[in-house]
């Protein structure tokens, strides 16, 4: 800023002024004010610069709480069904193998006549036709039977109780974005429906609960969004974090060494420093291209595979690795180096037990930030085939690294573009868990940046 | 460290054992956006009921589908590729140049194009000489081919409301837009007498003059929706002047906000489609790369169950989502079942 005397008022400069000329130090001279009050705008601004920051955060984490919040809750309906053996097993010998030639298709007239029955029970399902009835369950219902059945074949000829997830539009209805008017335009969904899942609502057959569904289950077609899950979106992503984490770690801490501690300052390795730089800002985008061409074309490893998302994501957080791990060795002061060669430690030895150590909070901090922007990286996964319908969970690794499998930004973008609105709220609660994952990321971070930090 | 270096290593071990051993066991489907909602659906439902890994199914459209369809044969490249439209004889080349020689073009239902807007606003009745005159670049006043003048509906056909033009229509990309263009904009232009006109201005060049009908004007009145159908609807609720151009099957999930206009009298629904009374629908394909059949497990067995009535036919899955089922669908399960290939003179 200005010059100190050049500020205070003319004559002020002397070292001892006219006691009449002098300012009172309780009053403040023009230029005094002047910069106090440029001090406050400045103030005044950066406190807008925060609230602005913090409403925009508040704003976009309350919509998609409250969009994403309910998809955590389900809807159910409890539903006895008799398993009708002459349906289920039409050569009557209990053999689920022969019992897999009925297809889900047969199981679903007799969950609709399970319901019905037990409207009739109560006396409620008389203005209700057959097909209005079967609507109110989800069209996953008869795989959950069929799956019950295979495996307890015994059980044929009983009537079981069986908890049904119900259909999106009920369960929208129940969370309030189905209303009786929308019902009435809805081509899905009928009035006389809503009014039976009211009467049925008193009667204690429909309750909704926690969907731990929707966190561990597979995801679904369009035709069930009350059945679509993010367990493979999750499990696909954390094999994607196991690789980068195997692959980069070492490979960044390695080369952060070897030019912090080992390399010559030359041109070479100038070079090389420049380049780690200029990869950190490379687009994502631009890694997924080179995925496409090395890892899946060239390499020939399978499409949808965690493994080659790792690997395209290991090269994308690799600079953010090697940068945070150089700052921390650099951080590490030399006197330790030089007391342990001194003492006629090797320079490996000096490395090794003495400055890797007292850096690594700093190159954990780094890793974990790093790992938690490859979890929400979604554009280069969509050009290695990352952006699938996959509903088989993948096998435990190393195997299931390269079986098919979703991801978690992935799977919110997929959401997205389905046109049944109950996606909305799916995407949203999504949303929800992938931000949960990265703040216990940050967090962990923070943590052992809070209690292994050391000063200098 | 030590531990690190070592899990690293068996890994990268365990990655090259794996590659060598590994035989994909589980399909591969990828290609349109249009038909991906009923691939999964299909898919879910094979997979739940045979002891087949559910397929893999990815979007990316027609033409990248069947690009990457093309690209060989081999557990590397994709077994079925999905599309809005009929396969091009240059990806025919293409495909043969790459091997892949024995394709099962299977076509298991139509779409049906839509014209919605906002439930609150007026009701549309709409021919496509009027799309053409609302839409086209430039139309023929007083024997001049000059730039659409036409800014409201009510300027393009007196009996409409007097409602700004302003429609969402599928970005050049979408296998919908080549429909919309060909069965709309392109009748329309021909209703109009407007092709003669352009026809004889061209010196009697039809191909100069189908370019002239097909321009679409870039004035702004027209967007381009390159995106999918979501974002015709996040556009249809944000401006209720609009008017969205879509599948029927997006329609059918979300009346409770959108009306549909009707087409030269004609309202959009399965029936109408079905039976050729509703102008503007496409069919709607998938190609098998039978080289595959016999190596990826379930191919065959996918491919029928795709087209069984149960899936397909009325009243199943896939016609509950919006599809509008084949009525020729036995014929086509036929030729599955015999694995008919294209070019083998069936």
């Amino acid at each position: 800023m200005s010059d100190s005397t050049h500020d205070l008022p003319p004559g002020s400069g002397l070292p001892i002024a006219p006691r009449g000329d002098r300012p009172l130090l309780t009053e403040l001279d023009p230029r005094t004010k002047k910069r106090y009050a440029a001090e406050r705008r400045f103030k005044a601004l950066g406190l807008t610069a925060v609230c602005i920051g913090v409403l925009c955060l508040v704003v976009l984490v309350s919509s998609v709480l409250r969009q994403g919040l309910p998809a955590f809750t389900q809807t159910f309906i409890d539903v006895p069904v008799y398993l009708d053996p002459a349906t289920l097993d039409p050569d009557g010998n209990r053999d689920p193998e022969q019992m897999k030639s009925v297809l889900t298709f047969g199981y679903q007239p007799l969950i609709a006549a399970g319901l019905e029955r037990a409207l009739d029970d109560r006396g409620l399902g008389e203005q209700v036709t057959a097909d209005e009835v079967a609507g109110l369950i989800s069209r996953g219902a008869a795989a959950q039977m069929r799956d019950y059945v295979l495996a307890n074949p015994e059980k044929l000829g009983e009537t079981i109780d069986f908890n049904f997830v119900a259909n999106g539009r009920v369960d929208g209805y129940l969370k309030g974005r189905v209303t009786m008017e929308s019902a009435a335009l809805d081509s899905q969904i009928s009035p006389e429906q809503l009014q039976l899942v009211d009467k049925l609502r008193d009667a204690g057959l429909i309750e909704k609960k926690f969907n731990w569904a929707f966190i561990t289950g597979p995801d679904a077609s369009g035709n069930r969004p009350e059945a679509a899950g993010m367990g493979v979106a999750i499990i696909g992503s954390a094999y994607m974090m196991l690789v980068v984490l195997v692959l980069a770690l070492p490979i960044g801490v390695a080369a952060s060494i070897y030019l912090e501690e080992f390399a010559p300052q030359n041109r070479f390795t100038d070079i090389i420093e420049v380049n780690i730089s200029n990869l950190a800002a490379v687009p994502s985008i631009v890694f997924g291209i080179l995925g496409l061409a090395i890892f899946i074309n060239w390499a020939g490893l399978p499409q949808s595979a965690p493994i080659v998302g790792g690997l395209v994501l290991t090269l994308m957080t690799l600079p953010t690795i090697i940068i945070s791990t150089r700052a921390s060795l650099k951080s590490v002061p030399p006197s330790i180096r030089d007391g342990a060669l001194g003492l006629g430690a090797s320079k490996m030895q000096a490395v090794f037990h003495h400055v890797l150590p007292l850096a690594a909070p700093g190159i954990l901090t780094g890793t974990i930030i790093g790992l938690a922007q490859a979890l929400g990286e979604t554009a280069p996964l969509m050009l290695i085939g990352m952006v699938a319908f996959v509903r088989d969970f993948p096998d435990a690794p190393p195997a299931g690294l390269f079986e098919p499998a979703s991801a978690l930004p992935v799977q919110v973008y997929n959401w997205t573009q389905r046109s049944d609105p109950a996606f909305v709220e799916r995407a949203s609660g999504a949303i929800i868990v992938l931000l949960i994952f990265l703040v216990l990321m940050n967090t962990v971070a923070i943590i052992l940046r809070r209690r292994f930090e050391r000063r200098w | 460290m030590r531990i690190l270096t070592a899990t690293a290593s068996a890994l990268a071990l365990a990655a090259v054992s794996a590659t060598a051993a590994s035989a994909r066991d589980q399909l591969q489907v990828a290609g349109s956006s249009t038909v991906l909602p009923y691939a999964n659906i299909v898919a879910e439902v094979f997979g739940e009921n045979f002891d087949f890994p559910t397929p893999v199914v990815q979007g990316g459209g027609s033409s990248a589908g069947l690009k990457n369809f093309c690209q060989g044969t081999g557990e590397n490249t994709i077994d079925v590729a999905n599309a809005s439209r009929q396969i091009r004889e240059k990806e025919i080349k293409a495909c043969a140049d790459a091997g892949v020689t024995e394709i099962i073009e299977v076509q298991f239902g139509y779409d049906g194009i839509v014209f919605a807007s906002d439930i609150n606003g007026p009701d549309f009745v709409f021919t496509p000489e009027d799309w053409y005159k609302a839409l086209a670049e430039k139309v023929f006043v007083d024997g001049e081919a000059v730039a659409n003048p036409n800014t409201s509906w009510s300027d393009v056909n007196p009996d409409m409301p007097d409602q700004k033009i302003l429609a969402l229509i599928p970005g050049t990309k979408h296998g919908t837009r080549e429909v919309f263009e060909e069965k709309v904009i392109m009748e329309g232009c021909e209703a109009s007498g407007d092709f003669d006109k352009f026809k004889e201005a061209a010196g009697g060049d039809e191909d100069a003059a189908e370019d002239a009908c097909m321009a679409i004007r870039t004035d702004g009145l027209s967007v381009d929706i390159d995106g999918d159908y979501t974002e015709t609807l996040a556009k249809l609720n944000n401006d209720t002047d609009a008017i969205g151009v879509f599948g029927l099957a997006f329609y059918e999930q979300n009346t409770d906000k959108l009306q549909v206009a009707t087409m030269s009298g004609v309202t959009p629904s399965v029936e109408t489609i079905s039976s050729g009374e509703y102008p503007v629908s496409r069919p709607l394909y998938f190609y098998v790369k039978k080289q595959h059949i016999g190596i990826i497990p379930g191919l065959k067995e996918y491919a029928e169950f795709f087209v069984s009535d149960a899936m397909a036919g009325n009243g199943g899955p896939l016609a509950n989502y919006g599809l509008v089922p084949d009525p020729e669908l036995a014929k086509t399960q036929k030729a599955v079942a015999d694995e008919v290939t294209m070019g083998s003179g069936s």
